[in-house]
């Protein structure tokens, strides 16, 4: 019996420099350079395997086992995206597909004489050097193959860009839509924000998948948070049984900040979200919110940074999950407080549902303090379902399967009520209500 | 209404209930008294169906049905209803939202159509009124942060919501203020009927001053031990459970 290796790492390398070579004069640009930086940090680092620290109980090993196509073509239109649409109110969209831009499908309605908010793509040919500039700057230090991976092979995404004191009235919502109807997809979004000083802005990526093949995303947002900006920022899973998905949100804050984030996994075969925040501000506070529902055998993966590095600042955050059949769930939550974060106030929760004796949850609390005059704390559960609770509600007439979804969408209450796109949260609790009413 | 022949329920390999014998007819109002640890929260958890306790002999008919053959919640859809004397608190479900999936989930089981918004609001509205229920804690989380007090008003709230046929209050009356328990036991007589009739566990006389009940049992070791008219709860107020106990040696 023989078997075929497909060795992905080789693959992506050589194509690198298969299109590096018919690339002419923009191959000096400061922009590829970023790219090739990227391209030689991800030869140097591989794929991770659970050797390490960071994959310890998340193996990429099937994930990297096929290859897919990142450059594959779709013919999507908006008949086949009506049942992955996401009802918006008025709100800027825009729709990826594969990783590229549709402007056909997409809106745009703030106005763009004030903020820029149009793809990558374009930004970077309206303005190299102002994209070039921003790209990468955030995660230039990061540890981590799959952000390299994404700079080297950075094409298209979301290019946003907020002025000083401009509150945006309409949320930016972002669809990433994997058509993977055909045949294996990859793509790698980049998305670039920066949000100025005492700007105001709400912003949600949604990732839906469209077929049976495997599909592979592999995601990377930067936000810069300027002094007294206040940035909500979601991110939605809910993408197919086939699906594959590794996601970075890097983001900066500044002084008196305020950053929120949401991070909801609906649906997907494998999931690993990394949300990094550097509180690099005074008086800042930020937000992680996050939920997630694996069942069957899906894996997901919250690993957060909330890294203190001035006085005067806080985070706080509340992963909450369910888990069903045999699947599995990580949350690794890190807080730093560097020397100088006197007065930090560091809040940590993640607490769980396991509802199956086959599933699991592996949490990871990991604080790293290095400043005396804190206050910190974190805290983990992970248990069944309130048996009292439910004989409670059981006796009052509520069948077991209608209380067991009540209960259940009363744990993920205080995260959905956290969203404040209200299209999205409706969203949501529809899909959250159909999903716990499911089994 | 309700026959319960030789119940005998145990947990964990413990026997709690060793033969329970109880006549109960509609229109009745019966009492259990008896020391801590007797049983009267084992038997009315039975009754209400917790899976927890095993059921290892006898009988329970209910208007003619085997009452233990009923889910927790096909014996509330029948008409049964428990106060309990410990109410579980329930984040993130507001009491309203909790009764209208209740009521609707009845109504559903007895093949009615579901209330509207307006037409269950106007019923919650008039009910909490039976019982002066503060509107405010119909819009919190189920008991969550209540006063005991507050608690065991939402029982009575929710039992005057459910009309049930066979009310199981479970002493109700403990932690209540004389103010309190004068409006709970209001709404306990308000929904005495000829057809319907109501089980009070207590320890104390005061409740059955006001709910005065046609018979007193008292439960001892898991049985019942002595039943009487209204009067045996007077004698027990004043001489306690000493003579009861010591009858029950000497038969041994
Ligand atoms: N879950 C349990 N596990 C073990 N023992 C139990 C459990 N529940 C009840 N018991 C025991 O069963 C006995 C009867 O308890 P029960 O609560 O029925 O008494 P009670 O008559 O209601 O007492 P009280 O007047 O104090 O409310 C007690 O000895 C109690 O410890
Ligand atoms: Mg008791």
């Amino acid at each position: 019996m023989s078997t075929e290796t497909i060795d992905l790492k080789t693959r992506l390398i050589t194509d690198f420099h298969a299109r590096e070579a018919v690339m002419n004069g923009e191959a000096s640009s400061e922009f590829h350079q970023k790219k090739r930086a990227g391209l030689a940090r991800f030869e140097q680092l591989g794929f991770p395997t659970i050797k390490h620290e960071e994959w310890k109980y998340s193996n990429v090993r099937d994930l990297i086992s096929v290859s897919y196509d990142f450059n594959a073509e779709s013919s999507i239109g908006l008949a086949e995206l009506e049942d992955l649409k996401v009802p918006a109110q008025q709100a800027n969209i825009l729709y990826f597909v594969n990783g590229r831009y549709n402007a056909e499908l997409s809106t745009i309605i703030s106005p763009v004489e004030k903020i820029t908010i149009s793809s990558l793509a374009d930004a970077y040919k309206n303005d190299p050097a102002r994209v070039a500039s921003y790209f990468n700057e955030l995660t230039k230090d990061a540890d981590d193959a799959f952000t390299a991976l994404n700079t080297a092979f950075t094409q298209d995404g979301v290019f946003v860009h907020i002025p000083d004191n401009q509150s945006v009235e309409h949320p930016i919502i972002l669809r990433f839509v994997s058509d993977a109807r055909e045949k294996n997809v990859g793509s790698q979004p980049r998305n670039i924000i920066s949000v100025g000083k005492n700007s105001h802005v709400k912003i949600a990526e949604a990732f839906r998948t469209l077929g049976e093949q495997r599909s592979f995303t592999n995601a990377v947002t930067e936000i810069n948070v300027a002094q007294e900006a206040n940035v909500q920022y979601y991110k939605v899973q809910n993408e197919s049984e086939n699906a594959y998905h590794i996601g970075t949100t890097q983001v900066r804050m500044a002084d008196r900040s305020h950053f929120y984030a949401g991070t909801v996994t609906l649906n997907g075969k494998f999931t690993r979200n990394n949300l990094n925040i550097v509180l690099d501000g005074e008086h800042c506070d930020a937000h992680m919110y996050g939920l997630y529902f694996p069942d069957g055998s899906q894996h997901v993966d919250n690993h957060t940074v909330a890294d203190h590095q001035k006085p005067n600042s806080e985070s706080n955050e509340l992963y909450k999950g369910i888990l069903r059949d045999k699947s599995k769930g990580v949350f690794n939550g890190k807080i730093f407080v560097r020397p100088d974060a006197q007065k930090t106030n560091a809040f940590q929760s993640c607490k769980n549902i396991v509802l199956s004796p086959d599933a699991s949850m592996n949490t990871k609390p990991q604080l790293e303090i290095f400043a005396d005059d804190v206050k910190c704390s974190h805290g983990t559960t992970t248990g069944q379902i309130d048996e009292e609770a439910l004989f409670y509600m059981r006796s009052r007439g509520i069948s077991q399967p209608e209380a067991m979804s009540l209960l259940m969408f009363a744990f993920c209450a205080d995260v959905v009520s956290q969203i404040k796109i209200d299209s999205v949260r409706e969203y949501l609790e529809n899909v959250i209500t159909q999903k716990l009413a499911s089994k | 209404m309700l026959s319960i022949n030789d119940l005998r329920a145990s947990i964990e390999g413990k026997e709690i209930l060793k033969g329970i014998n109880l006549e109960v007819k509609p229109g009745e109002v019966h009492a259990i008294m008896g020391p801590n640890g007797s049983g009267k929260s084992t038997l009315a958890s039975v009754l209400a169906g917790r899976e927890e306790y095993e059921v290892t002999g006898g009988s329970v008919v209910f208007e003619g049905k085997d009452l233990l053959e009923l889910a927790p919640e096909e014996r509330a859809a029948e008409g049964i209803f428990l106060a309990f004397q410990y109410p579980v608190e329930i984040p993130g479900v507001t009491t309203i939202n909790f009764l209208k999936t209740a009521v609707n989930e009845i109504r559903k089981y007895k093949g009615e159509s579901p209330l509207d918004a307006a037409q269950f609001l106007k019923m919650v509205r008039e009910k909490a009124k039976l019982v002066s229920m503060n509107d405010s804690l119909l819009k919190r989380a189920l008991n969550e942060g209540f006063s005991g007090g507050e608690k065991k008003r939402n029982e009575i709230f929710q039992m005057a919501v459910l009309e049930p046929k066979l009310a199981i209050l479970d002493e109700t009356d403990s932690g209540l203020d004389i103010d309190a328990l004068r409006i709970v036991a209001e709404g306990v007589n308000s929904l005495r009927s000829p057809e319907r009739a109501t089980i009070v566990v207590t320890h104390y006389q005061r409740l059955l001053d006001y709910i005065v009940p046609d018979f007193v049992h008292v439960l001892y070791k898991g049985r019942i031990v002595k039943s009487g008219p209204k009067e045996l709860a007077l004698e027990l107020e004043e001489k306690g459970y000493d003579w009861i106990k010591a009858e029950v040696e000497a038969v041994g």
